[in-house]
């Protein structure tokens, strides 16, 4: 280019040499005059002459660099000390009050632990000689109630708040000219256990005498009180002492979970199941024989079960009777006559220890039912008629006439208090129509439900937390409610407005207080008071003597109006989930998520049928088909049953609410209507129906899908009574490992270290025999430890954040068969559910490992061994990587895969400012992409190794407790240091050694803290043996 | 300003030194320990009774030992109630004249601790002029305290401006000897000055490529490293003293008054929570002392209103860390100004401790556990020694460990 000539110009400009180009010549853009800018290109309003896209995102970049310094100022934080506090109150030490619950039938003593004024926590009365310290999950959940944003926030009239005022005015008024002109005024409600409160009924109805008390309940036993008012002239429930009974036949039966009395029962039955392996221990327990349609929680525990269709409910009972008295019994089926000839063999046996039960509401069945407790001369030993139960009063005939007389427009004024019947109630949509007709009516319901949203005023009630109360759960065993946080909303005690109405004083407070004084008062009433208070309950007849009862029944007369079983192509029964209930909690997302024991499901009800109905009529898992009963049909998915009786299908009530929440809206569908009133009773027996498949699918939310153990003896061990007694290492699996110097235990060759223990030793022990699988446990885990709902679909996706499961495992006689199959046929011989397993129920959290797998694959040390023995979870330093839950056998870990607070797609009461005041201060609050677990409530042993320092000693056994062991009803979880060889604990393990103590997957050598009691059953091994002897003779090996 | 300083602060250690005496002149003439006796009234009696002759809840005790001996004192002292109650005619009058008010039982007082509470008053009432003290007093620590700070900084730039001379001086010696250096040997030289071959060195030097990497390289590690100690600090707030709704002195109340922390700071030796007292703490005292003050008239408002004291937290642990206040001060011992610094000198409280996790986890390496008359550790103790004749230290029983505070 030396030699150029030429001259290149890349326009005239250039050649010309123009001022404007030499200018501009060295920047590649030029620049040019902006053009005038108009207000509307600038993307961001304000932005004026900014507005290009450049400085738009200048701005943009410097606002968010500003705003992030800026965030990095940690904000202003207040603390607001107490204008006065109370002497006794200290900020972040807990407050413990002794309360009630009672709800629907279910009922628990309770302790109610306040921390800055919150009830955070509900745990069981220790004092109580009903449920002592046990409760059902359904008390532990009853805490989130009271955190239900969707209350009422005050009274209302028609669709429009009102004040208390005004509507008092009106309402008195309106009583008053109902009153005047002799019109009948209804108060409908639930069973009352609150003798207080029937005197404040009784009050009202001085003052307005044309009340009536009308009583009904969701789930009846009116026909059990009639059978009794007939058998021994006493209308009432008895108690039942199950820890006396060795022989135990439940005849569809739920008295574990849903029938009367469940609190005490659960705790008895137990009792009679426990087992110790100790020199000289306890080696005898009761036997259970269940017949039944649906597998029940109880029946799950049984012995013996037999699956029977609902229309031979009569007709086993009259078959036991006539085996027991030597009458002639109809055939019901080869299996099952010969169990009830065993039943009754062992019942006579047992010379009066013994207790039959049976759940229908049919007082024939109740009468023979209870001719064979005389006959066996049970009453006076297991049952009592001396001490009745109150837990159902509810009498279907009153409520029936009271519909009736609503449809007439014969009523008045309608008070619900505690009901809902256009919801739960068979004739619900008949009461819904008849409510236009009805002058006055109100609901002291705490929302708006199917029925309060008809009447012409909603005077809601707060939670129970918030009040004053007492109950009678027992003749003879007083307890107390006592508000533990002043009310949230604006609402009113039902007694305090019905007093207030009745012109009196609407301070409830006072009235219990007199109504104790003046009907249980001893000596100095101040103490008397104080102590009640404080204790919770008032026992003064805790040791009523029994007496035995003469049967003046009519047995033939039963018979004969049962008559013969007609069994009929498909019957729909109608049953009680252990979780939901009777669906008064269905806004519950602690209750929706809770699995049902049997079947694992949760947020939904479901057709469930056997195996063998489901296969006939060409149906699978989650197929959705419409059930039509007496001209009412639903639609709901299939759920395979094994243990359910043939040709039947199963619904569970308490589901389809309308107006629970939203929570509970729309959830499964609503199955009330299809019960049946025979000649008065209710019945859940819904009778003949069809099913025809739709065509839809929809997944059932189930928290297990695994429903055998696959063989795996290492999981759970189970063994019979009769070989227990002469070997206490009956049903033990120890596990060998070939090395080059022969077989070895598993614990000889490790890897491992181990950690030196020096303080504690934290561990647990879990009695397979003890657990019947209520899932008390599972909702006072989420309760202590803040575990998330993560709603349906999240379910579905297997995500849910249970810390502890209870893992319910089928069994069946193949179980004997599996050697023999060989490996490879053996487990799949196993997936098939057989005609009627035998279920062992395992809760399984996190099992510490000493040998944690899960620790070794953590690339950022997020969990780490403690020197006391515990699997330590450091939630800030974990960064999501999954190895750790990849890695555990027991796959017991969560993964956050949301954030669940906070969240409007998670909308089960954490993303309000109310529904996050039931979180425990303690425990962290776990955000989105971390791993959690249980951690065996750290919290708790932190605060009492705290709270013996400060006292200067160690701890004592029993001080330290998990939320789990704390509420099991059945005791069958024992925590403690295992340092401490005088801790319970520690004496189980020495006594089990040799004995039903089993660590998990032992031949991994993972060394678990938690160990499990061997499940024994009081199964006969005649049998067995036989079948043993021919296999063998027929393997030749 | 230097001088000026010194001047004053020499004066008020005169002042302190001729009142000082003054107390000890005193005190020689007292059978009680009257500083002793200050301490105990100012922190237990005092929100009740004034020193002097004004009634305040019960009666002022000038001229107490007038009216009653020692022996009723006494008696009365460790159990008031039960010297009302055995039908004591001066006790009874004196419950029904102060409206039935029960005064509060000191069991664990003897004669030595009612004599030294009388010494106090007896010497509140007969020298008037003591009760200036505390106002000068008030104005002394902030003069001795500032004193020194300002002090060093002067020496600091003084010392700093004589090294900047004696290096000049140097320089200069320097090159008038290199000077006469190369003046004597002028002839072999290159002819440049000791200057400009220190010019030339330096040249080459900075244009050698490893320095210039070097150089490169130290200053980005120091930049990251800023960046990252800077990083580290988001959160730490260390120094944090937030102006308070109410301008309470600490300075006043725990130094000067000696105010035991535990008074207000209830919780301390129960839970989590130390406890930021509530307002009828307060009042125990307020109710009677400064009530004209506008600080004091803000307590007033909230107890009316009923609302409390909006305060500032000073100490913010994340929600991740659980810290309880009991396992640290009555188990472990600890003393708050380990944590909190001088609160006694803070006119404002502000955090002191970085409160960071290296902080809390330094601590617990370093620091024995009071295991002194816990039988909680008895067997911890007696198992460690058998392993090592190191004491034993927190982290030695697993005060290192994450859900010691994470959970």
């Amino acid at each position: 280019m030396e030699n150029q000539t030429k001259r290149y110009w890349k326009g005239l400009e250039e050649l010309r040499n123009d001022e404007t180009f030499v200018k501009n010549a060295s920047s590649e853009f030029g620049n040019l005059e902006k053009p005038e800018s108009t207000p509307n290109n600038s993307i961001v309003d304000g932005l004026g002459d900014l507005g290009d896209r450049r400085d738009f995102l200048k701005v943009l970049g410097f606002g968010m660099a500003a705003v992030s310094l800026a965030a990095c100022d940690a904000p202003v934080k207040n603390s607001l000390p107490y204008v006065n506090k109370p002497t006794d109150t200290f900020p972040t030490i807990a407050d413990w009050y002794a309360s009630t619950y009672s709800e629907g039938g279910d009922y628990a003593s309770i302790m109610v632990k306040t921390r800055e004024g919150r009830p955070i926590k509900i745990e069981g009365n220790n004092q109580s000689s009903i449920n002592k310290g046990g409760t059902s999950a359904r008390a532990q959940a009853s805490l989130l109630g009271l955190y239900d944003v969707e209350k009422l926030k005050g009274p209302k009239k028609g669709e429009a708040d009102a004040d208390w005022d005004a509507v008092d005015k009106e309402i008195v008024a309106q009583l008053a000219a109902v009153a005047a002109r002799g019109g009948a005024i209804s108060i409908v409600s639930s069973t009352i256990i609150s003798p207080s409160t029937k005197a404040v009924i009784a009050d009202f109805t001085a003052k307005y005498p044309t009340t009536k008390h009308i009583t009904y309940d969701a789930n009846s036993v009116w026909g059990l009180i009639k059978a009794n008012a007939d058998s021994f002239g006493k209308a009432v429930v008895p108690s039942y002492d199950f820890s006396k009974a060795e022989v135990i036949v439940g005849l569809s039966c739920d008295f574990l979970a849903t029938w009367v009395s469940s609190a005490e029962s659960v705790r008895q039955y137990a009792q009679t199941r426990k087992l110790s392996s100790a020199k000289g221990g306890k080696r005898t327990m009761s036997r259970h024989y269940q017949f039944e349609t649906v597998m029940s929680m109880t029946g799950s525990n049984a012995d013996y079960r037999v699956a029977v269709k609902p229309s031979q409910e009569g007709a086993v009972a009259v078959a036991l009777y006539n085996k027991l008295t030597g009458g002639r019994a109809a055939s019901l089926g080869e299996q099952a006559d010969k169990m009830l000839t065993k039943a009754a063999a062992d019942l006579k046996a047992a010379n009066g220890a013994s207790l039959v039960v049976s759940g229908s509401n049919d007082p024939n069945v109740q009468t023979i039912v209870n001719a064979i407790n005389a006959t066996l001369g049970a009453y006076g030993k297991t049952i009592n008629l001396n001490a009745p139960v109150y837990y159902r009063q509810g009498n279907d005939m009153a409520m029936n006439a009271f519909i009736d007389e609503a449809k007439a427009g014969k009523v008045g004024a309608v008070l619900f208090y505690e009901a809902n019947p256009v919801y739960d109630h068979p004739r619900g949509a008949e009461l819904k129509e008849a409510l236009t007709k009805t002058a006055l009516s109100i609901s002291f319901a705490d929302r708006a439900d199917e029925t309060a949203s008809l009447c012409k005023y909603i005077t809601p009630a707060p939670h129970f937390l918030e009040c004053w109360g007492d109950a009678e759960p027992k003749a003879g065993h007083y307890s107390l409610i006592q508000p533990t946080i002043s009310p949230i909303y604006k609402t009113r005690q039902a007694q305090s407005s019905l007093l207030k109405w009745a012109g009196a004083s609407s301070d409830y407070y006072a009235y219990v207080r007199n109504f104790w004084k003046s009907n249980m008062g001893t000596g100095n009433f101040e103490q008397f008071w104080v102590k009640c208070l404080h204790d919770g309950v008032y026992e003064p007849a805790a040791g009523i003597s029994e007496s035995g009862a003469s049967y003046l029944g009519n047995t033939a007369g039963a018979i004969s109006a049962i008559g013969a079983a007609k069994s009929s192509a498909l019957e729909v029964v109608l049953y009680e989930k252990v979780g939901m209930g009777t669906g008064a909690m269905a806004n519950n997302p602690w209750l929706q998520e809770f699995p049902e024991p049997i079947t694992k499901a949760c947020w939904d009800n479901y057709a469930s049928m056997s195996q063998k109905t489901a296969k006939d009529n060409d149906l699978s898992q989650g197929d959705v088909i419409k059930v039509e009963v007496g001209g009412k049909s639903v639609e709901v998915p299939v759920l395979i049953q094994p243990g359910q009786a043939n040709e039947t299908i199963a619904l569970a009530i308490g589901y389809g609410r309308e107006k629970a929440g939203k929570s509970g809206n729309g959830v499964g569908v609503n199955v009330y209507p299809m019960a049946s009133l025979k000649s008065g009773y209710l019945s859940f027996n819904a009778g003949t129906g069809t099913m025809a498949k739709t065509g839809e699918k929809r997944d059932i939310a189930q928290t297990q899908t695994h429903e055998t153990v696959m063989g795996r003896k290492a999981v759970v061990q189970e063994g019979r009574l009769a070989n227990y007694k002469k070997n206490t290492m009956e049903g033990r699996f120890l596990p060998k490992i070939h090395t080059s110097e022969g077989l070895k235990s598993p614990g000889d060759i490790t890897l491992w270290n181990g950690y030196q223990k020096p303080n504690h030793s934290w561990g647990m022990v879990i009695d397979l025999n003890s657990c019947n699988g209520c899932g008390a446990c599972v909702v006072s885990c989420q309760a202590e430890n803040n575990v998330q709902v993560v709603g349906r679909q999240e379910v579905v996706n297997r995500r849910e954040m249970h810390w502890i499961r209870i893992d319910r495992y089928y069994s069946t006689d193949v179980d004997d068969k599996v050697e023999e199959m060989g490996l490879i046929d053996g487990p799949r011989a196993l997936e098939i559910a057989s005609e009627n397993p035998d279920v062992v129920f395992q809760p399984l959290m996190c099992q510490h490992c000493t040998n944690a797998p899960c620790e070794t694959v953590c690339p950022v040390l997020a969990t780490t061994h403690s020197s006391e023995g515990l699997n330590q979870m450091a939630y800030n330093r974990c960064i999501g990587t999954r190895y750790c839950a990849n890695n555990c056998p027991f796959k017991v870990r969560r993964f956050n895969w949301f954030k669940y607070f906070d969240n409007d797609n998670f909308d089960y009461h954490f993303n309000n400012d109310l529904g996050k005041m039931v979180i425990n201060p303690d425990v962290t609050v776990r955000s989105r992409g971390v791993i959690e677990k249980c951690s065996m409530c750290v919290q708790r042993i932190q605060e009492g190794k705290l709270t013996a320092k400060k006292d200067r000693r160690r701890p004592v056994d029993g001080e330290i407790i998990t939320a789990c062991a704390q509420s099991c009803p059945t005791e069958a979880i024992a925590f403690g240091d295992m340092n401490d060889p005088e801790s319970r604990i520690s004496q189980l393990l020495a006594e089990e050694k040799e004995g039903r103590a089993f660590t998990m997957l032992e031949e991994i050598n993972v060394k678990p803290v938690v160990s499990y009691l061997v499940k024994i059953r009081n199964k006969d091994v005649e049998k067995k043996a036989t079948e043993a002897h021919a296999a063998e003779a027929h393997g030749g090996h | 300003m230097k001088s000026l300083n010194f001047l004053k602060s020499s004066f008020i250690i005169r002042f302190t030194l001729c009142v000082g005496l003054l107390y000890a002149g005193q005190l020689a003439a007292q059978d009680g320990d009257a500083a002793n006796g200050e301490t105990l009234f100012k922190n237990n009696c005092a929100s009740c009774h004034n020193p002097g002759d004004q009634v305040v809840v019960g009666p002022g005790l000038k001229g107490i030992q007038q009216r009653r001996d020692l022996a009723w004192l006494v008696k009365w002292v460790k159990n008031p109630n039960g010297v009302i109650a055995s039908g004591d005619q001066y006790a009874v009058d004196l419950y029904n004249k102060y409206g039935k008010a029960q005064m509060t039982a000191f069991p664990s007082y003897g004669e030595k601790e009612v004599k030294d509470i009388l010494a106090y008053v007896e010497k509140y009432n007969t020298a008037p002029a003591v009760v200036a003290v505390p106002g000068g007093g008030a104005a002394q620590p902030a003069g001795t305290t500032s004193g020194p700070s300002d002090l060093f900084t002067y020496l600091l730039v003084a010392l700093l401006i004589v090294m900047l001379l004696v290096l000049g001086v140097l320089m200069t010696i320097v090159s008038v000897l290199s000077k006469a250096v190369t003046g004597t040997e002028g002839t072999q030289a290159t002819g440049e000055t000791f200057m400009e071959r220190l010019r030339g060195g330096l040249t080459t030097f900075a244009q050698n490529k490893a320095v210039r990497t070097a150089s490169v390289w130290f200053f980005i590690l120091m930049a990251t490293k800023a960046t990252l100690d800077g990083m580290y600090g988001i959160g730490i707030q260390q120094g944090y003293a937030p102006k308070q709704p109410i301008s309470f002195s600490h300075k006043l109340h725990a130094g000067q008054y000696k105010i035991d922390c535990n008074y207000c700071h209830t919780g301390v030796n129960r839970g989590k929570s130390a406890h930021i007292p509530s307002a009828n703490i307060c009042m125990n005292c307020h109710g009677v002392i400064k009530k004209e003050s506008p600080e004091i008239q803000k307590i007033y408002a909230a107890v009316e209103a009923n609302k409390p004291v909006e305060w500032v937290r000073v100490h913010n642990l994340p929600d991740l860390a659980y810290f309880n206040h009991a396992q640290h001060v009555n188990v472990g011992g600890v003393q708050c100004v380990q944590c909190h610094g001088e609160i006694e000198k803070m006119e404002v409280v502000q955090q002191r401790s970085s409160l960071t996790m290296g902080w809390c986890i330094d601590c617990h390496r370093k620091t024995e556990v009071n295991t002194k008359g816990n039988d909680y550790y008895t067997k911890l103790v007696s198992l460690h020694k058998t392993t090592t004749k190191e004491s034993l230290k927190v982290a030695d029983i697993g005060g290192l460990e994450c859900s010691k505070c994470h959970y």
